[in-house]
């Protein structure tokens, strides 16, 4: 563990100015090590004690020609000594590393922003590569930016002569010379990621000296030359004392299934195939054998639900996890584990759609494919985590309604809660309450279909237990024993069994929480990653005065037994979704509440603006 | 939770009817499944086996009927993918004895993928597949062991895509146990299906079924009895490959290929093959497995049965070796991986 809060020596020339906040674009050639960049100016400002949080933006191509249009890879950060909700609208400063990152990012720079550019690669050829007719360095387009011209490939290459490497191992060091750079004007200590090149290349010694060497260059750079004359520091935030770590929403998630596997006492079991953006999901468990984790990389997406199934019928954790195109292959099978009643959990990485559509840009568009995209009258528990650190207590959650109710409970992230980054308060496990599997275990008694009467749960009888013999299925199973029965009646009563069991499920859900106004006036209501954008517009809509307040809704099968009382009490009900209005579809047939909805589907996430705007139009 | 394993507890003596359910079997009179059936519980008291240590899971289709009449716990799952099923129990239950129940259609055609990856893995369960070359359950459409040319209500003008063989496509599959037998011989089933039990890895089994209503006598050129000793080869590890009434022909390889031969005019049984399942090269076994009547006897038996090590076995061991080097996992931990800070 770290305390880093030593700050650095402040440069003579240079003056210093306090910022409230800092959203940073890194932006460069998939080769140039931008994710990198940017995952180490996180840490660091994490451990400094900003409140940060980003936002990584990945090309859909592994390997995209060098320079190219579709080879841009981003990763934008904020960071700020105050609360944040989200990797801020548009970046106070743009760090372009080749042209095509220019092209591809100079328009989200607001006029008057910072633009570092290393000049050295705005040559013809790459200059082609961006279709830029002329050199925006030179052409005067660019004049209503800050532009630092820094040559970063000579200078990276200046500094290195020494150092023994290739030509080509000396150009990979350019991120490490730039992040040293910014680590400068943002008044950051270095330790974090010197002591993180240490660890990753310690088995290379040169190529970390070098590393190490560029990043120190990069400071120096900017401490010593008289081309930037501020430099800028954002003091920490003021957060709930703790301890603090770095996470990702995907890393969360992951951690999630594993403290819920502590608390049920049962082993994890994960069956999965690999796709992007829930890859990250099987790579976490695929670390932690010394818990027993069972990792299994499934043929496909079915084999993958079907051998979780498998597991849940053996009494462990069955859990898969895919994203968008994977869940629709995983519906038959979903639909067997609604019949047969197992404790099961589907996560679901929501991607852009339909087919295969963007698999690294983020959408909301799976939430009606997940409440009702399976054969039949086949409900399922469903919640969506809000935040970052949300995934890790639904993950929890979604575990608990699986085996208190023995059904199948999706968990519904995106690709930017799942890449996204935060500052995580790390849970003291002993205060999270324990899961009980309770299994049958009594011959005398058992029958596999009946139910418990609070909950309308029938038995989880495993395997191994004497005198528990019996057949479940996927054809419809007569109530109590559980055999095969075609009977109209009995037909009936078991769809309407099925999902009352799910209804049942809200005595464990809790209200959904209003804040801002009791009632009256306008009401944003969200779910899932739109949370940040929808609370920051609302916040700043009321600074302005105005009657707004926000809610967000994580229970999503069954909703909050409040919800439609809480919609019913404002003039006016707004819902973001990244997708045409299918949560709005939801609320507006269960609840019959005009919610007007403003949608978007680029693939991007909501900015702040964009919702602001929309509460203006709405309330003036 | 209870798992008693082999060694734990002397168990209690079973019978057939031990494993008999109560529920009505529901196949059509005559159908070969009855006796596929009838062997499966013969043989489960002979297994050594707790009765709730048993799981049987099937997919869809007449065969997948099978789990409701066994006694042990069952799963009757979806179409083809009761593979993926058998694969998470057995992986986080090794100490189970898994026995899937599958069809030509259910395990080649709908599920073809997944018998492929069980195989490979070696996923230490056993996979019965009862072949009548038709689907059963849907009524009388081909199958993807239909041979050629077959009219069914689905190919009025004959089916136009060549049948699998499905013992080849095991082999293929990098099966460690691949089996034969016939629904009408139940002394041969009965001793495959407990040497399937007894192998180590994924045990695959074909055996021959009639579909009396829909494929009837599919196989009864060669598997009547009074024609079976001539135009099958029961093979036996170790012994040189001879058939007929008469035991007066045999196989040798000529030319890479099998070639049946007349014992006798200078050709004696040191001429012929002998059997050998152990044998880690596939291409014998992958011969047998091509040999179709006319042309050749067909061969039932134990065709090939190897050592590897099963999956189930090293995802054990994986786990272990963790747990002894890196020590038993601790949350917080992992909680704390990475940097970390302290706000007061
Ligand atoms: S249709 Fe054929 S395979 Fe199915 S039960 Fe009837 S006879 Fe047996």
């Amino acid at each position: 563990m770290t305390t880093l809060t030593r700050e650095p020596e402040q440069p003579e020339h240079a003056e210093s100015l306090e910022l409230d906040r800092v959203t940073i674009k890194f932006a460069g050639d998939s080769g140039d090590g931008m994710q990198l960049a940017g995952t180490q100016f996180t840490n660091t400002s994490a451990v400094l004690g900003n409140d940060i949080a980003t936002f990584p933006d990945i090309p859909a191509e592994i390997r995209a020609p060098q320079g190219s249009l579709p080879g841009v890879s981003g990763f934008q950060i904020s960071f700020s000594s105050s609360h944040i909700y989200t990797p801020g609208d548009a970046p106070d400063v743009l760090v372009a590393m080749n042209p095509a990152a220019l092209k591809t990012n100079i328009a989200d720079l607001p006029r008057g922003g910072i633009l570092v550019v290393n000049e050295d690669e705005f040559n013809e050829t790459n200059l082609k590569k961006a279709a830029y007719k002329s050199n925006p360095l030179e052409d005067g387009s660019l004049s209503s930016y800050r532009v630092f011209r820094v040559p970063v490939t000579t200078l990276t290459a200046r500094a290195l002569k020494d150092s023994g490497l290739t030509a080509v191992q000396i150009d990979r060091c350019k991120n490490m010379y730039t992040l040293g750079l910014m680590f400068w004007m943002y008044s950051r200590p270095l330790e974090t990621t010197l002591h993180w090149i240490g660890e990753k290349f310690g088995k290379n010694p040169p190529v970390a000296e070098a590393n190490k060497l560029a990043l120190k260059s990069g400071y120096y750079f900017g401490e010593t030359t008289e081309m930037f004359a501020t430099h800028y520091h954002v003091p920490k935030a003021k957060t709930k004392p703790g301890l603090y770590r770095n996470i990702t929403g995907n890393e969360a998630t992951a951690l999630g299934w594993l403290t819920a596997s502590k608390l049920a006492g049962r082993p994890l079991f994960y069956g999965s195939y690999p796709i992007t953006p829930a890859s990250d999901v099987l790579h976490e468990l695929a670390r932690f054998k010394r818990f027993g984790v069972k990792t299994f990389q499934a043929e496909d997406e079915i084999a993958a639900i079907g051998s979780a199934i498998g597991a849940a019928f053996g009494g462990s954790l069955g859990l898969t996890g895919t994203s968008g195109p994977g869940l629709a292959l995983k519906s038959e099978a979903i639909g067997l584990a609604v019949m047969v009643e197992l404790p099961l959990v589907i996560m679901n990485v929501q991607r852009g759609g339909p087919s295969t559509g963007l698999p690294t840009k983020t959408e909301q568009s799976d939430l009606l494919q997940a409440m009702f995209g399976r054969n039949g009258e086949s409900p399922v528990g469903l919640v969506a985590p809000a935040t970052v650190s949300d995934c890790f207590y639904m993950a929890i959650e979604a575990w608990r309604f699986a085996i208190k109710y023995r059904t199948p409970v999706i968990f519904l992230s995106d690709g930017y809660l799942g890449n996204g980054s935060e500052p995580w308060l790390v849970p003291d496990f002993d205060s999270l309450p324990k899961m009980d599997p309770n299994f049958a275990s009594d011959p005398a008694t058992f029958q596999p279909y009946a139910r418990d009467p609070q909950t309308l749960a029938r038995p989880w009888a495993i395997p191994g237990t004497p005198g528990l013999e019996h057949r479940i299925g996927g054809l419809e199973k007569a109530d109590i024993t559980g055999n095969v029965n075609y009977e109209a009646a009995n037909h009936n009563k078991m769809v309407h069994l099925r999902a009352e069991k799910i209804e049942r499920m809200v005595q464990d859900v809790p209200d959904i929480e209003v804040s801002g106004e009791e009632s009256g006036g306008l009401l944003v209501i969200g779910w899932g990653s739109t949370y940040g954008a929808i609370t920051t517009a609302v916040q700043r809509a009321r600074a302005q005065g105005k009657r707004v307040s926000s809610a967000h809704i994580r229970y999503i099968n069954p909703f909050p037994a409040n919800l439609g009382d809480v919609l019913k009490r404002y003039d006016q009900v707004l819902m973001p979704e990244m997708n045409l209005g299918q949560m709005r579809l939801l609320l507006r047939g269960k609840y019959l509440v005009d919610v007007i909805g403003l949608n978007k589907v680029s693939g991007r996430p909501f900015t702040i603006a964009e919702i602001e705007a929309k509460i203006t139009e709405m309330v003036g | 939770m209870v798992t008693a394993t082999r060694e734990e507890s002397p168990l209690p003596v079973l019978s057939r009817k031990d494993f008999v359910t109560d529920q009505e079997v529901r196949w059509c009179p005559g159908c070969g499944d009855y006796s596929i059936l009838a062997q499966t519980q013969k043989v489960m008291p002979e297994l050594g086996v707790a009765r709730e240590n048993i799981v049987f899971i099937s997919g869809i289709g007449c065969s997948s009927r099978l789990p409701y009449y066994m006694n042990t716990f069952g799963f009757h799952s979806i179409h083809g993918r009761a593979p993926t099923i058998a694969s998470g129990l057995k992986a986080s239950r090794p100490e189970l004895s898994v026995w899937v129940i599958t069809g030509d259609g259910d395990a080649l055609s709908i599920g073809g993928n997944h018998i492929l990856h069980v195989l490979r893995r070696n996923m230490d369960i056993q996979i019965i597949l009862h072949n009548n070359e038709i689907y059963g359950l849907t009524k009388g459409q081909y199958s993807p062991t239909s041979e050629l040319g077959k009219r069914t209500k689905s190919s009025p003008y004959g089916t136009i895509d060549a049948p699998l063989h499905p013992l080849s496509v095991a082999i293929g599959a990098e099966a460690t146990f691949v089996a034969r037998s016939l629904d009408n011989d139940a002394h041969h089933l009965a001793s495959m299906l407990l040497r399937a039990h007894e192998h180590r890895g994924t045990s695959f089994v074909e055996v021959y079924q009639n579909c009396n209503i829909f494929n009837d006598g599919a196989f009864k050129d060669f598997t009547a009895k009074e024609v079976r000793a001539d135009r099958m080869l029961f093979l036996e590890h170790g012994k040189p490959m001879i058939f007929g009434k008469e035991k007066d022909k045999g196989l040798r390889i000529n030319a890479m290929k099998m070639e049946v031969v007349q014992l006798g005019n200078g050709i004696t049984e040191s001429d012929l093959l002998v059997h050998d399942e152990t044998r880690e090269d596939p291409s014998i076994a992958f011969l047998l497995s091509r040999m179709d009547y006319p042309e050749y006897p067909v061969p039932v038996g134990v065709i090939r049965a190897v050592r590897r090590p099963t999956y189930d076995e090293l995802m054990t061991q994986q786990i272990d070796l963790a747990i002894a080097t890196e020590g038993e996992g601790d949350l917080r931990e992992i909680f704390l991986e990475g940097d970390t800070w302290t706000v007061e």
